[in-house]
């Protein structure tokens, strides 16, 4: 009987104690989690007739750099059909827009307008003018940032239907 | 209840109630270390000291020091190395003592491969100081995020990526760690308590447990030899202390332990005054800015050999080399297959993958400082590949050596 007693407390005690740590450990995890105003660290609004042919320009959208180039005539005869696939056209120009962050770890590539071709200097990666790997470590190409074209101006953070139909066809994440 | 009697002295007092006598017998005078040892059995205690210098120096830090993105920077550079008395002398201990505790542990850690001191009952001792290194590693990253410049931001920024997982795209588990898209406030503040409180109290509780895995077994000696601590004990308390193979730790042993902390802080204090600036990295001079990564990112030199694992493979196989470089360690005791505990030059072929892993890793060590371009590519490469070829090789030829 005593036993009995004792096992029965020390059983409640248990599931006190287990639904307590449960608790404790989904609040934890919530209070670790980006806060609501981060969350809604808002939209980023491009004025796309505002940039130069092969000119890298560095814009900046929920803290992350977005590389905006604007692609020369050579550039657009070069592209094959996979390239073709992440353009962004607005008013008929063709823009290379990417996260600019390297896909391997996230260093920031620099672009060489001659070679027309960005390298990461943390771990080596090339990609070429359209965001494409050509060299390791970097598994994919550079990603696109959600975007909808609002006739000269290119919205970032909201997804257009051109940016859906990129996400369906895997050409970004 | 305990039977008490008037104290005759302030030590009686304190005996009657704590036990004193107890204690300082069981902790020093009756804690027997082998007389056949060397120096390198004395990084401990310099580990010991060094840790009590980040702890010091670190409170002071702690005053002044500011975990917001706008005043960080400002608050170590201005604040604390131009306006506080001394202000200078605190930052210098720390950054020295950080980079200069991760040399001994891996003095530490290669006396232990060497002599063989993880196996026959020393397997825990092991593993704990191996936990001990990574809690140790994961304090100096988040110490380094805290001044806010441009390597603590990259670094932050390549490391949390890490957990992305590659292939897996765990951007959602990145994103959670760093409470935000990027390095940002909630970045700074989180890895602030980390490396202040949450590391710090798991560092003394494994310290704890190191040293308490260290007590049955006892320490190792030059010779591996099984000393039978109890009869060598008696021998030196019947005063035959010549023919004893054991001392007491204290006051015998912790002699010339300290001497050793002696001459170690000589040469660390060196360092502090005249060239701290091996620890100070310039482009950590530079304040965050997440729109421009530094034209090189590397690590601090004691992670730059696990870094330079990760880096010549593609994403997924360099972080399974990576993960691979991270935890092979833990397993030594087990997958050194011979039941020999004595030096590796006793060992055959295990005096030559002794050896060829310390160079291995000296060699990733060096290339890992350069920019990766050839021919530090291929060598990188090879060395990653040896450090794995080395791990495989180990079980196997350990099984091939004949009893000592």
């Amino acid at each position: 009987m005593k036993n009995g007693r004792r096992g029965f407390m020390g059983k409640a005690f248990g599931a006190v104690a287990g639904v307590g740590a449960v608790a404790s450990l989904y609040a934890m995890k919530k209070s670790w989690d980006p806060l609501p105003s981060v969350r809604s660290a808002g939209f980023t609004t491009l004025d796309m007739s505002a940039y130069k042919e092969n000119e890298l320009v560095v814009e900046k959208w929920r803290g992350k750099p977005i590389f905006v180039l604007k692609k020369t005539a050579e550039m657009i005869a070069k592209q094959n059909e996979a390239d073709k696939a992440r353009d962004v056209l607005v008013n008929g120009e063709h823009y290379m827009v990417c996260i600019g962050l390297c896909t391997h770890l996230g260093c920031i590539p620099g672009y060489d307008p001659k070679g027309e071709s960005f390298l990461c200097a943390c771990h080596g990666g090339m990609y070429d003018f359209t965001g494409m790997v050509t060299k390791a470590p970097p598994p994919r190409g550079l990603d696109i940032p959600p975007f909808k074209i609002d006739g000269n101006k290119l919205v970032l953070g909201e997804e257009g239907p051109e940016y859906k139909k990129m996400k369906e066809t895997g050409i970004t994440l | 209840m305990a039977h008490f009697t008037k104290a005759t002295s302030v030590h009686d007092w304190l005996n009657q109630r704590l036990g004193i006598d107890t204690v300082r017998r069981v902790m020093a005078t009756e804690y027997w270390i082998p007389k056949n040892i060397n120096f390198l059995w004395a990084m401990g205690m310099v580990l010991a000291i060094t840790f009590a210098l980040l702890l010091v120096s670190g409170i002071f830090l702690l005053m002044y020091y500011q975990p917001n993105v706008n005043t960080a920077f400002d608050s170590v550079n201005y604040t604390i190395m131009r306006e506080v008395d001394f202000g200078w002398l605190w930052r210098h201990v720390h950054g020295v003592a950080a980079s200069v505790v991760f040399l001994v542990i891996y003095i530490h850690m290669f006396t232990g491969i060497y002599y063989g001191s993880y196996k026959k009952g020393r397997e825990l001792i092991w593993i704990s100081g191996m936990l001990l290194f990574v809690t140790f590693s994961a304090e100096a990253f988040s110490g380094y995020m805290l001044p806010w410049g441009q390597m603590s931001y990259w670094a932050g920024m390549v490391i949390t990526n890490l957990f992305s997982l590659g292939g897996l795209h765990a951007d959602g588990l990145v994103e959670w760690i760093r409470g935000d898209y990027v390095p940002a406030q909630a970045f700074l503040n989180r890895f602030f308590m980390l490396h202040v409180l949450l590391l710090p109290l798991a560092i003394m509780g494994v310290i704890g447990l190191h040293f308490g895995a260290l007590r049955i077994p006892h320490v190792n000696n030059q010779d591996g030899e099984e000393l039978d601590f109890e009869a060598e004990a008696a021998k030196y308390k019947a005063g035959d202390k010549k023919h004893s193979k054991v001392i007491a730790f204290a006051n015998d042993f912790m002699s010339k332990d300290m001497f050793v902390v002696g001459i170690f802080l000589i040469f660390f204090f060196y360092l502090v005054f005249f060239h701290y600036d091996f620890a100070m990295d310039p482009v950590n001079f530079d304040p965050a800015d997440g729109l421009k990564t530094p034209a090189h990112i590397y690590p601090e030199w004691y992670f730059l050999w696990s870094y330079e694992i990760l880096r010549p493979f593609s994403t997924n196989v360099g972080l399974m080399a990576f993960g691979f470089a991270q935890v092979i360690f833990f397993l030594l005791p087990f997958l050194d297959r011979s039941p020999n505990a004595v030096p590796a030059s006793r060992r055959g072929l295990f005096f030559i993958w002794f050896w060829a892993m310390l160079i291995d890793m000296i060699v990733l060590t060096s290339m890992g400082k350069v920019p990766p371009i050839e021919p530090y590519g291929s060598i990188g490469f090879y060395a990653a590949l040896t450090f794995i070829g080395l791990w495989i090789a180990l079980p196997i030829i350990t099984m091939l050596e004949k009893k000592a």
